[in-house]
């Protein structure tokens, strides 16, 4: 008979070698930089072309966003319908997205279908007509979305913890509205999309099963014209205004049955030394299921369905975030909970069995995470996104490895304490 | 094509192994062939309640969680209608890890009158996030009360009511478990950088001596033929005006279910749909609109539901859509929208299939409803659709006395 209470014996964290990976760079006739990570087991490829027009460049609420997603709805040779057929006919997906500092277009297909949509894509990228129709629907259908959000909890709560942390008037800080929809005009989204989608600004990331002419096709569609001109982009930091008060209490629904929790500081950004190790409290305080959090909060308390704390990725500043929906008549004590927690980690030593525990589920979280060519490219995206190399993705797992439980204290009682806080009840 | 070895322990455990060396990652994921589908009606959202029990110890090992975490892995779980499914992810050097905590917890879980009474409240807590703190967060309940009569499909997979789980006992637990939770109604799928050798080894080591059970025996009530439309009218604290309208359909492993899936990727699937098109982009009736179906194993409901745009009646949105139908039912589908939709599932199963994840829960979906060797065959199912097919098969679907309609006014 096998003795079940004994746990099989473990190769621990420590001893297992984390390699990322190297891409192969092309560079089109043009310029634009092509980073490649090959992988031949699928037959699929992901393709993703980043520009530098996030929220953070527009001078206007929502153009950014707008113009991205309007971009794919109508070129100067097809409409919105017939562009869209073209790529569920090969079945594939073109997405696009915005934040604060890049904008993308991801294609994802087939490789067999490669070849045929790389003229979409070129039309898409080079040739937007912005249509006033495709604006009008735009433009209604996203402020009845946020008429619905609008009554969610969570997503309020979320708005206002932003704007408490960065300020309204800072990219990071500012939100949606019904007027700023409203305002969006196409011939601004055309200006903006010109001064921003250039070939000059243009990184392209390509990963999966590649056809041996995926860099012919490329020059083709996007290495040969310096397509919208050149045009030098400055990213001065912006000035942060945080609220002065730190507790805010919101009636949203007089019926709510739960309430949105938020608990949040500011935090300095990735480039300071303290980042990687607050990765690691983070994960200890509220970054995974055995968490600090999630064992108090929802496994002794019962209080929730999941607490979490984040670190946010933001480039000039960062701010962590515990955040969690709480039974409504639980909401203040699981505030008084998660002060008691953050308490606990600057008075106590992190048990080092417990930070053995940390060290292990974060680099097996490392090694599943980087499995796969998409998921590769995508570390090297942020990577080469932010102006950094695999050196600092190397020196994080050596943080994770390394890191002491008395360093972990000292880091806790500099950013823990709870009078720094900001903290939002949303009902 | 996915390659896979499969065994059956002498206890009726199946196994499925994939080996795929090219990750150093390991999954494990059991299958239980018990869904919400199998509750008693006066005690609904037990077999979900009972997925989050699972987490609170086994007979020999009190901590789940801790000891998966220590070997770098990380798992969850996820209950339907149907079934439910436990997985796990780990470094494939400690994947004995995962057969230990698997098996305990499959030989007899701990009973512990202190997890149950955390987890009710943790669960009613999910019940309040997701369907009553959220604008339209109770449709599916009334969709599923006003579409079936007698099928437990009835009632949604977190349960009824919230009083059905805070009344849980822990010997409606106990009962639970050991009629379900047992090796002979089980699939282990082992995937990533193993062998079918060491897996059986491990297999047998760690799951060969647990007594076998009973494989679940169903006489579930079957669902009569709809003779009429079902109407429901809502009013409720939302800001817009939305339309729900279900039709019953084939299930899973009906020969009619391919036909049917690609009708409803006909109508909504993706931006050049027809819903999508006429509805939301011509007509402007719609601010959005989509058209789905869960695939559950009995038979489902395929579902068309949108937001109105502000100002139009609701009369007119719902002769927009039965247009949309009409032309579906009275027109063949043109070859190229055919070949489109089909070259939507093929770039779809393919992308499912990336994540060796996933790639082991669909060989234990596969095992589960009949064979896993059906997997690879699922596209070709689809790619054998003619138009003819699903034109007839929008006959009967689109019935307008197969139909339920929610009405669902801003109050």
């Amino acid at each position: 008979m096998i003795n079940r209470k004994i746990a099989p014996e473990i190769k621990d964290a420590t001893a297992f070698d984390i390699t990322l990976k190297p891409y192969e760079k092309v560079t089109l006739d043009n310029g634009i930089p092509v980073y490649i990570i090959k992988s031949d087991e699928q037959d699929t490829l992901q393709l993703e072309l980043v520009f530098p027009g996030g929220s953070w460049y527009e001078t206007e609420n929502l153009v950014a966003s707008a113009t991205n997603f309007l971009m794919k709805n109508g070129s100067s040779k097809h409409s919105a319908l017939e562009i869209n057929e073209n790529i569920d006919y090969y079945g594939a997906y073109l997405n696009r997205s915005s934040h604060h500092e890049y904008a993308t277009y991801t294609l994802h297909c087939l490789t067999k279908h490669f070849e045929a949509l790389v003229p979409v894509l070129q039309e898409v990228i080079q040739d937007p007509s912005f249509p006033e129709e495709e604006l009008a629907i735009f433009r209604q259908n996203m402020k009845q979305r946020l008429a619905v959000n609008l009554q969610k909890c969570d997503f309020v709560a979320n708005r206002h913890i932003d704007k408490y942390l960065f300020g309204e008037f800072h990219p990071y800080g500012r939100v949606s509205s019904m007027d700023a929809y409203d305002a969006l005009q196409a011939p601004i989204l055309q200006a903006f999309y010109k001064q921003h989608y250039t070939y000059n600004n243009c990184k392209i990331f390509v990963a999966g099963n590649l056809p041996a002419n995926l860099i012919q096709l490329l020059n083709k569609a996007f290495g040969q014209e310096k397509w919208n001109g050149d045009a030098s982009i400055i990213r001065p930091d912006m000035p942060v205004l945080a609220a002065e008060e730190k507790k805010f209490r919101i009636f949203n629904d007089e019926n709510g049955v739960q309430g949105a929790v938020r608990v949040a500081r500011p935090f300095p950004n990735r480039y300071h030394p303290d980042f990687p190790k607050m990765l690691v409290l983070n994960t200890i305080l509220g970054g995974y299921f055995g968490s600090r959090l999630m064992s108090n909060i929802r496994e002794e308390k019962g209080y929730t369905y999941g607490i979490h704390s984040q670190l946010y990725n933001f480039r000039q500043t960062s701010a962590i975030n515990i955040q969690t929906e709480a039974g409504r008549d639980v909401c203040e004590a699981t505030i008084e909970e998660i002060y008691k927690e953050l308490r606990t980690l600057q008075q106590e030593i992190v048990p080092e069995e417990e930070l053995h525990l940390v060290r292990n589920f974060m680099i097996g979280s490392i090694l599943g995470d980087l499995d796969g060519a998409f998921e590769v490219i995508q570390r090297w995206k942020n990577l080469i996104l932010n102006g950094l190399d695999e050196n600092y993705f190397y020196n994080n797992i050596k943080v994770i490895k390394t890191i002491t439980a008395e360093e972990l204290q000292e880091l806790a009682k500099e950013y823990f304490t709870p009078e720094d806080f900001y903290e939002l009840v949303v009902i | 094509m996915i390659h896979y070895n499969k065994f059956t322990l002498a206890n009726g455990l199946r196994v499925i192994v994939h080996e795929d060396h090219t990750t150093p990652m390991a999954v494990v994921n059991v299958m239980y062939d018990v869904g919400a589908r199998d509750e008693d009606a006066s005690k609904t959202g037990f077999a979900h309640l009972f997925e989050h029990l699972m987490f609170g110890g086994s007979i020999n090992i009190p901590e789940y969680d801790e000891p998966l975490q220590m070997a770098g892995g990380e798992n969850n779980a996820f209950t339907t209608s149907d079934l439910t499914n436990y997985y796990i992810q780990l470094p494939a050097e400690n994947i004995e890890t995962a057969f230990w905590l698997e098996s305990d917890r499959m030989l007899s879980l701990a009973f512990s009158e202190k997890s149950l009474d955390v987890q009710r409240k943790v669960v009613s807590e999910e019940f309040k996030e997701h369907y009553i703190n959220k604008p339209y967060g109770d449709v599916w309940h009334k969709m599923r009360d006003l579409a079936y009569a007698v099928h437990p499909y009835k009632w949604m997979t977190i349960g009824k009511e919230l009083s059905h789980i805070e009344n849980a006992r822990l010997e409606d637990v106990k009962a639970f478990f050991f009629k379900y939770y047992v090796p002979s109604n089980a699939i282990l799928v082992v995937g990533g950088h193993v062998t079918t050798a060491q897996v059986k080894m491990l297999a047998e080591k760690w799951f060969g001596d647990i007594p076998s059970g009973q494989r679940t025996q169903r006489n579930l009530p079957v669902e009569p033929p709809q003779t009429a439309a079902h109407k429901l009218e809502v009013k409720a604290n939302v800001p817009l005006d939305a339309l729900y309208k279900c039709y019953h359909m084939p299930g899973r492993t009906a020969k009619e279910y391919y036909a049917t899936d690609l009708i409803s990727d006909i109508m909504g699937g993706g931006a050049s749909s027809r819903l999508n098109q006429v509805l939301v982009k011509e007509k402007k009736l719609f601010s959005n609109i989509d058209c789905y179906h869960f695939g559950t194993l009995d038979a489902g409901l395929l579902t068309i539901e949108g937001k109105l745009v502000k100002g139009v009646k609701m009369k007119d949105a719902e002769k927009a859509i039965q247009e949309e139908i009409d032309k579906i039912q009275q027109t063949i589908i043109p070859e190229r929208e055919l070949q489109k939709v089909k070259n939507r599932v093929e770039s779809m199963l393919a992308f499912e299939d990336m994540g060796l994840l996933n790639r082991a829960n669909n060989l234990a979906f596969y095992e589960l409803i009949g064979d896993a060797a059906m997997m690879n065959e699922e596209f070709s199912h689809y790619e054998a659709v003619t138009s003819e097919e699903m034109h007839r098969e929008a006959q009967h679907l689109f019935d307008e006395k197969n139909s339920n309609t929610i009405y669902y006014y801003a109050g």
